[in-house]
């Protein structure tokens, strides 16, 4: 990695049952997560990913990108909803990376994770054991 | 109602030891698609989120009004299978705008041992009444 370089972008399909799924995985039952009726009476648009689902995805990216480097830092702001509508084809989140900077054996890499072309995602980035 | 200004600082007790699993580590990953090896870097989300549920029953503020802002981890090494983990929440920063709390609140994951593995902050943004 050098600093510049820019990575593949990579587009993963978020539907309604892998929320349900990641709820089950990570414990996160929060109802917005899955019910229209909470999440609409909470001033949501509709049931929303979770940020933590969503920023998995991003570290799913580095994971692909480097080959499973270790991350020694990870971190976003949950910027806007990634709001999954109730049918079979879901959204598409896509997270685009370029490498920052390289030192002392430390690769930064900036993140931009966007749905349907709105970021999702903000002062998102990683660092990983280059 | 809003949260107490008095939280600032207070930290909750450690969570159950958390004794990760290989079975754990695939469901999470598999969930969002990403390798099993190493550990997804977001995996003490798990023990973190636990921490986060004590804490807002203590507090008495509902899950469904939780909207996580921003989450950051810092690692001091891998999570390997076979850890054995507790989170330990302080609520580090409150803040009230518009109605909703701003909560940030800082964890630490700790081994077996008690040496210190990730630190995990997050920001929570808790939605007023509508």
């Amino acid at each position: 990695m050098t600093p510049g370089d820019v990575l593949e972008t990579k587009t993963y399909a978020v539907r309604r049952a892998d929320l349900v799924r990641y709820a089950g995985a990570s414990g996160d039952f929060n109802p917005i997560h899955w019910s229209d009726r909470v999440a609409t009476a909470v001033g949501l648009p509709g049931v929303i990913a979770h940020g933590m689902f969503t920023m998995a995805l991003a570290a799913r990216a580095v994971g692909e990108w480097t080959d499973g480097a270790e991350v020694v830092e990870l971190g976003c702001k949950f910027t806007n909803p990634v709001v999954v509508p109730d049918d079979d084809e879901g959204v598409e989140v896509q997270v685009a990376g370029t490498v920052k900077s390289v030192e002392d054996g430390l690769a930064t890499i900036a993140l931009e994770v966007t749905c349907d072309g709105q970021k999702v995602l903000g002062v998102s980035k990683a660092v990983v054991r280059a | 109602m809003p949260v107490d200004q008095s939280l600032v600082g207070r930290e909750f007790p450690p969570t159950q030891p958390y004794r990760v699993s290989a079975e754990k580590v695939r469901e999470l990953a598999s969930a969002t698609g990403s390798r099993e090896d190493p550990v997804p870097p977001t995996f003490p989300i798990v023990m973190a989120f636990e921490a986060m549920n004590a804490f807002l029953a203590d507090v008495g503020v509902e899950l469904h009004r939780i909207v996580h802002g921003e989450q950051r981890f810092a690692y001091e090494r891998p999570i390997v299978v076979g850890d054995e983990l507790t989170a330990t929440l302080k609520v580090a920063t409150l803040r009230q705008i518009g109605g909703n709390d701003i909560i940030g609140t800082r964890s630490e994951i700790r081994d077996a041992g008690g040496d210190l593995v990730c630190t995990t902050t997050a920001t929570l943004v808790h939605r007023g009444d509508a």
